[in-house]
């Protein structure tokens, strides 16, 4: 594993006019991430900090200092796999995975840039068969989410192994309380609009 | 014992096989598990990047139909059994959240719901002692690395499951069957399911780090209770191969086939053949004694 930096370089756009994405955070998740003590205890555990060259208390250093629109276009919160090591191990119970996650719905609703697997896609396909059948359908998900990505030959060698072994169903399940479902989409795209 | 039984959407697709086997091994245990007519998605790994209302609604909406029958819920996948443990808490901890969560359901729900890993039922209220004394064969030696993921275990103030670091749940069990329990370093690590689609390079660099560190340690297979962490460990043994040219051919069992095979359930109840790498030489080890 390579030794993580001990240096960051950090850009701030001068222009925050309302109200910072750190406050928004805070509002979103309820989390204060001004408890952080920069002790990377959650650094030395994420295993997205491997690969993208963020790591969680530098996220939170960058939100503290107002370098918002860097934060928002980081790849890491898309590379974070929400394992919640960082929450577990922090001594501030800071839940990052959270902040995580407001920062993703920060990144849509500020359409920052679509980083590379394009994750928004994958979770807006999976909701929509959700919305549909009330129950996920994992294979007409991925098929739409391949379409779009012209990904289709990507693990597309392994799909007939998959097939024969009964691994993924062909499908949508019929059995969901659609009704309850549709209730609940219905409701929250309401709530968004107010 | 009696409990409403949550199998999530996996048990219809990637995951016959856990939902089959554990099936059978409760029939096999006598615990009585009864459906939730109508059960919907949990949210699962989508709904809470996009929404946090959405995300603790739709678990809400099966656990309004669980306190309904007045049963624990039983839950078999580890993301299943993670968002309805968020949701509880979210409801519990902050009433102004329980008060929107009513009104988009179109239902009040209290959070009183107890939610609980099948796992912890056979650990906790089966116990051990009466466990044994149902099985017909044993592990007999069998070098088995338990490998608990994310989800079961993290945030442990949220999931209360064992002990974060270091669980040892599924290592009882297998000792209890009769197979050798492996004490060895990555129980917890993250396999990166979520990104399969997305990042399948570092799914591969972090599912390859965990199956080479159980084969280094012997392992003869893993145990698992997660759908993602399965099929992805079990599938992207394919990829290590081409990448690294390591062949584990290391078999990723669900904790209940290898209950299974210690209750005499039979190969297709526990649908062993939907595994991708074949079980069968490890299989000629277990003993029968019935």
């Amino acid at each position: 594993m390579e030794s993580v930096e001990n240096t960051m370089t950090i850009t701030i756009e001068r222009e925050t006019a309302g109200r910072s994405l750190l406050e928004q955070v805070k509002a979103d998740s309820g989390v204060d991430i001004n408890l952080c003590l920069q002790c990377r205890r959650c650094s030395n555990g994420c295993p997205a900090a491997e690969f993208t060259g963020a790591s969680p208390s530098e996220i939170i250093r960058k939100l503290q200092l107002g370098a918002d629109k860097e934060v928002l276009n980081d790849e890491f919160i898309w590379v974070c796999a929400s394992c919640e090591t960082c929450f577990e191990r922090c001594p501030m119970k800071i839940n990052m995975a959270g902040v995580v996650d407001s920062l993703r719905i920060r990144a849509a609703a500020e359409k920052a840039e679509t980083p590379s697997g394009n994750m928004p896609l994958i979770n807006k396909t999976l909701l929509g068969t959700m919305k549909s059948f009330g129950r996920t359908y994992d294979l007409g998900a991925m098929i739409l989410y391949k379409a779009k990505t012209f990904s289709y030959f990507r693990d597309a060698g392994k799909f007939p192994m998959i097939l024969k072994k009964g691994k993924i169903a062909l499908i949508p399940s019929t059995g969901g309380d659609k009704k309850t479902v549709k209730l609940i989409f219905k409701n929250i795209e309401k709530m968004r609009k107010h | 014992m009696k409990y409403a039984y949550y199998p999530g959407c996996s048990a219809e697709s990637t995951a016959r096989d856990q939902y089959t086997s554990t099936i059978a091994v409760a029939r096999a245990l006598g615990i009585t598990l009864v459906e939730p007519e109508g059960w919907t998605c949990c949210g699962s790994t989508p709904a809470h990047q996009v929404n946090h209302d959405l995300a603790v609604s739709l678990s809400v909406a099966n656990l309004q139909k669980v306190k309904e029958l007045g049963l624990d819920m039983v839950v078999s996948c580890a993301s299943c059994y993670s968002r309805m443990k968020a949701a509880n808490h979210a409801v519990t901890a902050d009433p102004e959240t329980r008060k929107k969560t009513a009104e988009i359901t179109g239902k009040d729900y209290d959070g009183s719901v107890r939610v609980r890993h099948f796992i912890e039922v056979i650990l906790e209220d089966m116990g051990l002692t009466k466990f044994k004394k149902s099985l017909t064969g044993s592990l007999n030696g069998m070098k088995v690395a338990s490998y608990y993921g994310c989800l079961l275990v993290r945030p442990n103030e949220i999931t209360g499951f064992d002990d974060p670091e270091n669980p040892v749940y599924m290592d009882k069990l297998v000792k209890a069957m009769g197979g050798e329990s492996l004490d060895w370093p990555h129980k917890t690590e993250c396999c990166g399911a979520a990104l399969t689609l997305t990042k399948p390079e570092i799914v591969v660099k972090l599912s390859g780090s965990i199956v080479g560190m159980a084969e280094g340690y012997g392992a003869e297979c893993l145990a698992v209770a997660c759908p993602m962490c399965q099929i992805n460990l079990d599938m992207r043994q394919i990829d290590i191969k081409s990448q690294t040219g390591k062949d584990y051919k290391m078999p990723v069992m669900y904790i209940t086939q290898l209950m299974g095979l210690c209750l005499g359930i039979s190969k297709n109840d526990l649908g062993l053949g939907r595994l991708i790498n074949s079980p069968e030489k490890i299989m000629a080890g277990v003993v029968s004694h019935a």
